[in-house]
């Protein structure tokens, strides 16, 4: 017996379109997000900040529609619902207001979207250092802007994000990039493909020219990164640029390296996963329809690689249309038409990706940090401690999670496990492909052993 | 003496409400983040880890656990995962959640 027809875990992009594509349809959806409202962190606080000054930009302004077709009656929606558990058998358990549920259903969609790339410097646990993306959603949802922050690191979202405070009257202090010459020249071979999304490329060129001319200082090819506390709770930010040592003394450090997939629910429902080594992160094997290798599971948006927001939409989409055809709700001709019609704009769309991963590539000193960097911020472990371990024999994640604690804190590994990836990778023999992706086991949020004795079926 | 907030509130809602942060009385707009009316109230630190280092919030989506705090007793709570309410009680976590004894559970 099913209590839905689909149940879709995340309220982003990709859920959002998949639940009203699905909806839509006619099919009976079960939405859940961990947040307080619908939006994902792209989209966060779309309802809200409607009437507020355009500081986001018309493509923040384009994620309306998308909150606005989730209202729906065949959409049953929970919104700081944690799901712990999700079962082959096609159980999902969530936590809501301290009670558990169990909702089951024909078909689930994993649309946990992404974060932010571990970006790991000595230092990079001290108040005041906070991520990039963390500062966007403290602009999107309380309306509350960084002060004289210190932008660091590579990305989209780092000039994106630098725009957005110019734009609100709160312009970084400076802007400190670690993207390298080698990597821009590295890039050239895929930048014909990316023509294919102009639109997107005279985006970034535009966000370029926006911190330019608002005067804001920048540093490029920046290394060595260190910060230290300062008095009244400041951040000395050290870093080599142009061979010389400098510093800068700031309230807010804002650090960014990119967003990786968030796999922790397929990954403990035992979906395959590989290594995608242009983005350096481990994705969920799916095919062309989000389809996994487990019956009735279904990935898309940025948790099944990362491709932005548009693509996430029409990803969302695309696993809807494919849902809809295989319980008979719509027409061979209508599914037809709709996935070639999906699958061209996803075409263009992603076009520019291979481009984007290349110039924004992860540079060295943050796959491989310096030994006093402290690599799993829960359970404060160094490089330093898993190197160590490595070498006095320890193999593989689970080993070194039972020896020397790192990953076995309350993020389970979310802050620590790219990190400790590289790490292996480079101190043992072991090539890319014998690195398996970590286990992820239930319950994936901590949730207490009263409130799991109590658990109700919805 | 607490350090100023690293941050500017540039949007003001008008619906308040009041609870107690880190032993002071606070008035924060309805709707916010706990961590982030932590944020825009001082640049004070939200909890202390096991060996003493000091940490704040971190990534403000429920990824890193660094915005530990406890609500109204209940230690390890997320506070970039939760609304204000009126009367709350927050409080500094100081190391690991210590295990408690509840006779009616």
């Amino acid at each position: 017996m099913t209590d839905y027809d689909i149940i879709i875990i995340g309220a982003g992009p990709a859920g959002m379109s998949a639940a009203s594509v699905a909806a839509n349809g006619g099919l009976d959806v079960l939405l859940l997000d961990e947040q307080p409202d619908a939006g994902g962190q792209v989209y966060r606080n779309i309802k809200q900040n409607e009437t507020e000054q355009n500081w986001f930009g018309n493509d923040y302004s384009s994620g309306k529609h998308l909150v606005n077709a989730i209202n729906c009656n065949k959409i049953t929606k929970y919104f700081n619902a944690t799901v712990w558990r999700v079962e082959k058998n096609k159980r999902v358990i969530w936590s809501h207001n301290g009670e558990s549920k169990i909702s089951a259903a024909s078909h689930i969609v994993l649309a946990t979207g992404a974060q932010e790339r571990p970006f790991p410097f000595p230092g990079w646990t001290l108040p005041g250092v906070m991520t990039v993306g963390s500062a966007q959603i403290l602009m999107k949802s309380s309306g509350i802007f960084p002060k004289e922050a210190v932008l660091v690191g590579s990305g989209p979202l780092l000039y994106l994000v630098a725009t957005q405070m110019i734009d609100a009257n709160c312009p970084p202090k400076a802007l400190l990039e670690t993207q390298t010459l080698r990597m821009m020249m590295n890039s050239l071979i895929h930048l014909p493909k990316a023509l294919l999304n102009m639109k997107s490329l005279i985006k970034g060129f535009m966000f370029i020219q926006k911190i330019k001319s608002a005067g804001v200082p920048r540093y490029k090819s920046v290394s060595r990164l260190k910060a230290q506390s300062s008095e009244n709770g400041s951040i000395k930010f050290l870093f080599l640029h142009k061979g010389i040592r400098r510093s800068l003394t700031t309230k807010l450090l804002l650090i960014h390296q990119g967003v990786i997939p968030s796999t922790e629910i397929s990954r403990s429902i035992g979906v395959d996963h590989s290594w995608n080594k242009s983005q350096l992160a481990f994705q969920p094997i799916i095919d062309k329809w989000g389809k996994t290798n487990i019956d009735g599971i279904y990935i898309a948006g940025d948790c099944a690689g990362i491709n932005g927001s548009n693509a996430a939409v029409l990803y969302g989409k695309k696993v809807a249309t494919k849902i809809l055809y295989e319980t008979g709700k719509v027409s061979f001709y209508f599914y037809t038409k709709q996935s070639l019609c999906i699958r061209t704009r996803l075409f263009f769309t992603n076009s520019v990706r291979l481009f984007l991963d290349t110039i924004f590539a992860v540079p060295q000193e943050i796959l491989l940090p310096s030994d006093e960097t402290i690599v799993c911020r829960c359970e404060e472990k160094t490089v330093g401690e898993v190197k160590l371990g490595l070498n006095e024999g320890i193999c593989g994640v689970r080993q070194l999670k039972t020896s020397i604690r790192s990953g076995m804190g309350l993020c389970q590994g979310r802050m620590c496990d790219a990190t400790i990836r590289s790490i292996m990778l480079h101190n043992t023999s072991q090539d890319d492909k014998t690195i398996l992706a970590p286990k992820a086991r239930s319950p994936l949020k901590p949730i207490t052993l009263g409130e799991m004795s109590k658990i109700k079926k919805d | 003496m607490k350090p100023d907030s690293k941050f500017d509130t540039l949007v003001k809602n008008t619906k308040d409400v009041n609870f107690t942060l880190f032993g002071e009385v606070v008035t924060a707009p309805k709707g916010s983040t706990l961590a982030a009316v932590i944020l825009s109230h001082s640049g004070d630190t939200f909890r202390q880890t096991e060996t003493g280092a000091l940490r704040s919030a971190f990534c403000m989506m429920g990824v890193c656990f660094e915005c530990l705090v406890e609500v109204n007793g209940n230690q390890n709570t997320q506070s970039c995962m939760i609304l204000i309410e009126d009367k709350m009680v927050v409080k500094r976590q100081v190391g690991l959640r210590q295990i408690e004894i509840c006779e009616n559970d």
